[in-house]
């Protein structure tokens, strides 16, 4: 079968020889947290199924390397900023999968106390800066962060991840030269996975060669192969000394792939099987795994237990996501402002009684009736596991790391 | 008490808060070595230098954002936009980042980021440059925003303004900017106006007419002209914050009056007015003698053509007739 131009590109890299691995402590730590990050991927999938998810779910399963690798070569102090696609990166920051999987149910328990949802967590005591919906919306706010630390005068470097199809929103130009002439320090990190939701590469970017995009801004670029996390690392090591130390922005590459749709809600109609089967074979969890085993850090049996022990730490995150309660309807109006008491007056119309409309000062406390029905209708539903989505929505459980390649992924 | 201009009550204002706090910082287009498109900005490069008076290019919606980011982070950004016109490259930024960011997070972080710029016509600017868009901004759950309409409510808003914790799109006027008023001296203490309180500018009790931003001068002319002419007397509010509004204030003068007229430079519908109106006759109906009136820019795009312009947005005689008509329907 053939391989993708950029599957062939990504797999070369000087002759150095192999990435260097970590201490193996590390190892087995970066290859337990992406096994963490899979199989709460998987299971998401297949809870969004039943409809104990809701709205959009982005999932990273193949990109687990992009993940681990780089927020590895980052210090707790650094931030970290990412897209819609990230649970991975709040359970690679430290979150518990638990507030991840409650905000996914949309449960007070939540990290973002079920506002923001699947696009939308959020950890500031972890540095994991969001999650943010909007494609390319991320890269100033994360030049905001660089700004900051120059500004305070501190050490904290930023990592800005994105995809490819960010690389062409008007924010990526407009950021990478205010990065450059700030001389912010701030790595722009693109994890290309060869698509734009359904758009290849070639037929959204006249440029395909994406770490060069950012050279006419003033920002130099670099590339590592995003399936294997130990070239993520050293790849982003390197960009956050000079982002961090020279003060020079630095855009990498990291090509990569998902081996799902864009998101649940896609029938995958722009690809072949062919291709997805193809990146497949360089799982980035089956390739480290293959790499620990031969250099003696892990056998077969103990990549087994981590992987049992990811599901099991699944296994409480949701169970943790059951027992969390859902936001109380009085608190609808929590946190849309910071209410100190230097200010007053009309902030909010509360609209929830059937009356006029009162001032959150005289925001009835007590809930209408009829409002209430309506709350507990959608509270109670699907998490007693009585609604299902279409089954063809539902989609496969991907290889784990025993080598176990699924050919029978949907292709449209 | 010093008689001040607008624009030099701003720059007052700035320059009192870059001093008092190390966080506060400017960012925007010309703020620095031009001394500012206005001049709200002028001589700020010089005393507080480079790291805290940030000259930008030319990318509303990324210098919007970086703000955010760097008020999510430790500072307290102050962005300028040369006008609202601008903003509206941004409002992605504003919007679905600024505004949302502290609700969609679950209250973990606060953005108090400071969002300045001027609207308005008057100037034959034509139609891409002469916007009234607070309406869009008021919209907005998250935001706060403020429409102050004197050198002294400019000064003590935007000080306010900066030390809130919430983003705040702060609206100033094109033609306000050389209109001088009195300022209390900063001898004599910080001159901090809050949000969510209004200003009765004028007592009165058969008519009240609510101005917003150019248009309480407006407002306050045309009860001038119905004293006068008429022998009503009117009485004239001014919001000077928009969210939160000081709607109790605006309700108190209806139920005395029994009739409210609100004057706007933007368009109509979806307006400050419409929302306004809404509001007052759900909460004082029983107490309106007459339907509220609005008098508003003309929902046409900004002309340039000088005598086009100036039927365009509102001026006393408008106002005058629509405080009449209110009367006229007892």
């Amino acid at each position: 079968m053939a391989t993708t131009p950029a599957a062939r590109r990504s797999r070369s890299r000087s002759d150095d020889g192999p990435p260097p691995l970590p201490e193996p402590d590390a190892a087995r730590e970066w290859l337990a947290t992406m096994l963490l990050i899979r199989r709460f991927e998987e299971r998401a999938g297949e809870l969004y199924a039943k409809a104990k998810i809701g709205g959009f779910l982005h999932l990273a399963i193949g990109e687990e390397a992009t993940i681990v690798g780089a927020a590895r070569a980052l210090r707790d102090s650094d931030y970290l900023i990412s897209t819609y696609r990230s649970h991975g990166h709040a359970i690679a920051r430290g979150t518990p999968p638990d507030k991840v999987m409650a905000e996914l149910f949309g449960k007070e328990g939540g990290c973002s106390r079920g506002r923001g949802g699947s696009m939308h967590m959020f950890d500031l005591e972890r540095r994991f800066m969001g999650g943010y919906g909007i494609v390319g919306g991320n890269l100033p706010i994360a030049a905001g962060f660089g700004l900051t630390a120059d500004l305070l005068r501190t050490e904290d470097a930023t990592l800005c991840m994105f995809g490819d199809g960010a690389s062409n929103q008007g924010t990526f130009g407009e950021t990478m030269n205010l990065a450059a002439l700030w001389r912010l320090p701030v790595v722009f990190m693109v994890s290309n996975n060869q698509f734009g939701m359904g758009t290849a590469l070639a037929r959204h970017s006249a440029v395909t060669d994406l770490q060069r995009k950012g050279e006419s801004f003033g920002v130099p670029g670099a590339r590592c192969d995003g399936m294997d996390v130990a070239d993520t690392h050293r790849t982003i090591v390197d960009a956050l000394h000079r982002a961090r130390d020279e003060r020079q922005p630095v855009l990498v590459e990291a090509v990569t792939y998902r081996f799902r749709g864009h998101s649940m809600a896609d029938p995958e109609e722009y690809r072949t099987r062919e291709q997805v089967a193809e990146w497949r074979r360089r799982d980035p969890i089956a390739l480290f795994s293959a790499r620990l085993e031969e250099t003696g850090v892990l056998d077969a049996d103990g990549v087994a237990k981590l992987d049992a022990e990811a599901v099991a730490r699944v296994d409480e995150a949701v169970a943790f996501a059951d027992a969390s309660p859902f936001p109380a309807p009085e608190s609808l109006y929590d946190d849309v402002y910071a209410l100190g008491d230097q200010v007053r007056g009309w902030y909010s119309v509360d609209e929830r009684s059937p009356g006029v409309h009162r001032g959150e000062d005289e925001r009835e406390r007590d809930v209408d009736p009829r409002m209430q029905e309506e709350y507990d209708q959608h509270a109670s539903g699907p998490h007693s596991g009585q609604e299902q989505r279409p089954a063809d929505e539902a989609q496969d459980a991907d290889a784990g790391p025993g080598g176990r390649t699924h050919d029978g992924e949907r292709g449209g | 008490m010093a008689v001040l201009r607008y624009r030099d009550a701003l720059n007052q204002a700035l320059r009192e808060e870059l001093t008092r706090d190390e966080r506060v910082f400017l960012m925007g287009e010309d703020i620095g070595v031009f001394n500012g498109a206005y001049k709200v900005t002028a001589g700020l490069l010089e005393e507080f230098g480079e790291a805290r008076v940030r000259d930008t290019p030319i990318s509303e919606n990324t210098i919007v954002g970086m703000g955010v980011g760097a008020a999510m982070t430790g500072t307290r950004p102050v962005v300028e936009l040369m006008t609202i016109n601008f903003s509206l490259l941004a409002m992605d930024q504003i919007v679905n980042h600024a505004a949302h960011i502290r609700y969609m997070f679950g209250g973990q972080v606060t953005v108090p980021l400071v969002v300045r710029m001027p609207q308005g016509a008057g100037h034959q600017l034509g139609p891409t440059h002469s916007h009234s868009l607070e309406a869009l901004y008021l919209h907005v759950p998250g935001l706060l925003v403020a429409v102050p309409s004197t050198p002294a409510d400019a000064k003590g808003l935007l000080k306010s303004a900066i030390r809130d914790d919430n983003p705040v799109i702060f609206i100033e006027h094109e033609y306000l900017y050389g209109q001088r008023g009195d300022v209390p001296d900063p001898d004599d203490g910080d001159h901090l106006v809050p949000f969510g309180k209004a200003a009765v500018r004028r007592e009165g009790d058969d008519v009240t007419l609510v101005g917003i931003s150019r248009m309480a001068l407006t407002a306050s002319r045309a009860a001038e002209v119905l004293a006068e002419e008429h022998d009503i007397s009117a009485e004239v509010i001014d919001p000077r914050t928009l969210r939160p509004l000081d709607l109790d204030t605006i309700l108190a003068s209806v139920r005395k009056t029994n009739r409210c007229v609100i004057v706007e430079e933007g368009w109509p519908h979806g307006g400050v007015g419409a929302n306004l109106a809404a509001l007052i006759q759900e909460q004082a109906f029983d107490d309106l003698d007459a339907p509220v009136g609005r008098v508003t820019g003309a929902d046409v795009p900004m002309p340039y053509s000088k005598p086009l312009e100036q039927i365009a947005f509102p001026h006393e005689p408008q106002v005058v007739a629509a405080a009449l008509a209110t009367l006229r329907d007892v």
